[in-house]
């Protein structure tokens, strides 16, 4: 019952079409009546100054984040029995239009400030030492839910591939088109984990098969599912909702 | 019209009223956009009608949310150590009893509470605008904590974790709009007290 009316409240925001028509009213609108009393002097047609100021104030609020991150600080663990079940499905599509990757013939492709760029199969991966958490996953809509993820360390992964850990960013891009991208602070967190199971089962497809970088220091959408290739580079490489004037940063 | 015989009583501190100023448009952006937000994932059976809103979307109100929250703690730090430095919270909000809050509300509902003296706050007004301080510290720490559920964990365990600090953040900014509607009221029901947030003083009643 609660994961319908998350469901039905994200479709409130995410069809492209009403977002884009949104975007363009976004200040307009905005300023009709909470705002204009406090900005009755000033012509609306301002729209794009003000729009400079908030994107500001945002990239500042980017700068202040950083600096309040602290890489030893961990997120709070829940026991299974706090697991929220079921766990939501959440995108910027419903869940009949889930992408379905093969993991057949899937091969997570390496490129930018990395050393060894092979590609990695699916059993390659699994191979690797895995571990678990269980965390609060935070959506930048409000809600939250506690689910359980198991992966590799995305530090002990980025160590194996030479990942250049001083580089700013590793972006990430995703089988459903959806990109996105983290400092490399975040990256290298203890508690941040390339995931390929949720719940002890290989992950399904609207949980992200087959892989999902776990950022539980980051709100909902800083964690990419569907990864198919991932970079590491010192040029800011935005994301599908960060572009469009959600926070980049976003760290919980 | 002013003769020299007038007397003028400063009942409003500068700091006061630019603080209070700078406030109202602090507020006025922090609920209207807060609302928003509250739409993208209502945690009650209820929505608050977009109209009502800023932001456009959830991202816009977002953007708007944390760029106010910088005027309205930076705005509050100056009101609220200038109010304890300066001796105004103790000389205007205090001494606060139950007893002459409970009597002066009642008068306030008969419509019999005394404005002569606009220098000096009735209890019914101490403990309304005591709230709004209380209610604006409240915000501000489950604002944090809603923000930063990890990296401030210790302040989102106050308020029983990130689901306990959603709740008392909506309740908190509920019982902030009710006081300021009714503050509104009071001002409308009494208009000379509006000139004096803008200049600071007031006629000595004769």
């Amino acid at each position: 019952m609660k994961g319908r009316t998350m469901e039905t409240s994200l479709a409130d925001h995410a069809p492209t079409l009403i977002r884009s028509i949104e975007r363009r009213l976004f200040l307009r609108q905005g300023l009709s009546l909470g705002a204009l009393a406090l900005l009755s002097g000033c012509d609306l047609t301002d729209d794009e100054s003000v729009q400079k100021v908030l994107n500001g104030m945002s990239r500042w609020n980017d700068r202040t984040q950083a600096w309040l991150f602290n890489p030893n600080k961990l997120a709070p663990e829940f026991p299974e029995s706090a697991i929220t079940k079921p766990f939501p499905f959440n995108a910027f599509y419903s869940v009949d239009e889930v992408e379905y990757v093969d993991g057949a013939s899937y091969k997570l492709e390496l490129a930018g400030l990395i050393r060894d760029k092979k590609p990695w199969t699916l059993p390659e991966l699994y191979s690797l030492p895995q571990t678990s958490q269980i965390t609060r996953h935070i959506c930048v809509e409000g809600w939250s839910a506690i689910g359980k993820w198991s992966g590799v360390r995305f530090s002990d992964f980025l160590a194996r591939i030479g990942a250049d850990t001083s580089a700013k960013y590793i972006g990430f891009k995703c089988a459903d088109d959806y990109y996105s991208s983290v400092d490399m602070a975040t990256a290298l967190h203890p508690q941040t984990l390339l995931t390929f199971r949720y719940a002890d089962e290989i992950l399904p497809p609207k949980y992200g098969f087959p892989m999902k970088l776990r950022i539980p220091t980051k709100l909902g959408f800083k964690n990419p599912k569907h990864i198919m290739s991932m970079y590491v580079t010192n040029e800011y490489p935005g994301g599908y909702w960060e572009d469009q004037g959600y926070n980049w940063f976003s760290g919980s | 019209m002013e003769s020299a015989q007038t007397q003028w009583v400063r009942i409003h501190p500068l700091v006061v009223r630019i603080t209070h100023w700078i406030n109202v448009l602090a507020i006025l952006v922090m609920v209207t956009s807060g609302w928003r937000i509250y739409n993208a994932s209502p945690l009650f059976p209820f929505r608050i009608p977009n109209e009502l809103t800023l932001g456009g979307w959830l991202a816009g109100a977002l953007q708007w949310h944390f760029a106010a929250m910088w005027l309205l703690v930076l705005n509050g730090l100056v009101y609220v150590v200038y109010g304890i430095f300066s001796g105004h919270f103790r000389g205007k909000l205090f001494p606060l009893t139950p007893r002459a809050v409970f009597r002066d509300v009642l008068e306030a509902l008969r419509g019999k509470l005394a404005h002569e003296d606009l220098s000096v706050y009735n209890a019914a007004q101490r403990a309304a605008y005591l709230a709004i301080i209380l209610c604006g510290v409240v915000l501000v720490f489950s604002g944090l904590a809603i923000w930063k559920p990890v990296q401030l964990q210790e302040i989102t365990a106050i308020f029983g974790g990130y689901e306990g600090a959603r709740v008392v953040h909506f309740l908190a900014m509920a019982l902030l709009v009710l006081i300021v509607l009714v503050h509104v009221l009071m001002v409308i029901l009494v208009p000379r007290t509006l000139p004096t947030m803008f200049t600071g003083r007031s006629r000595r009643a004769s």
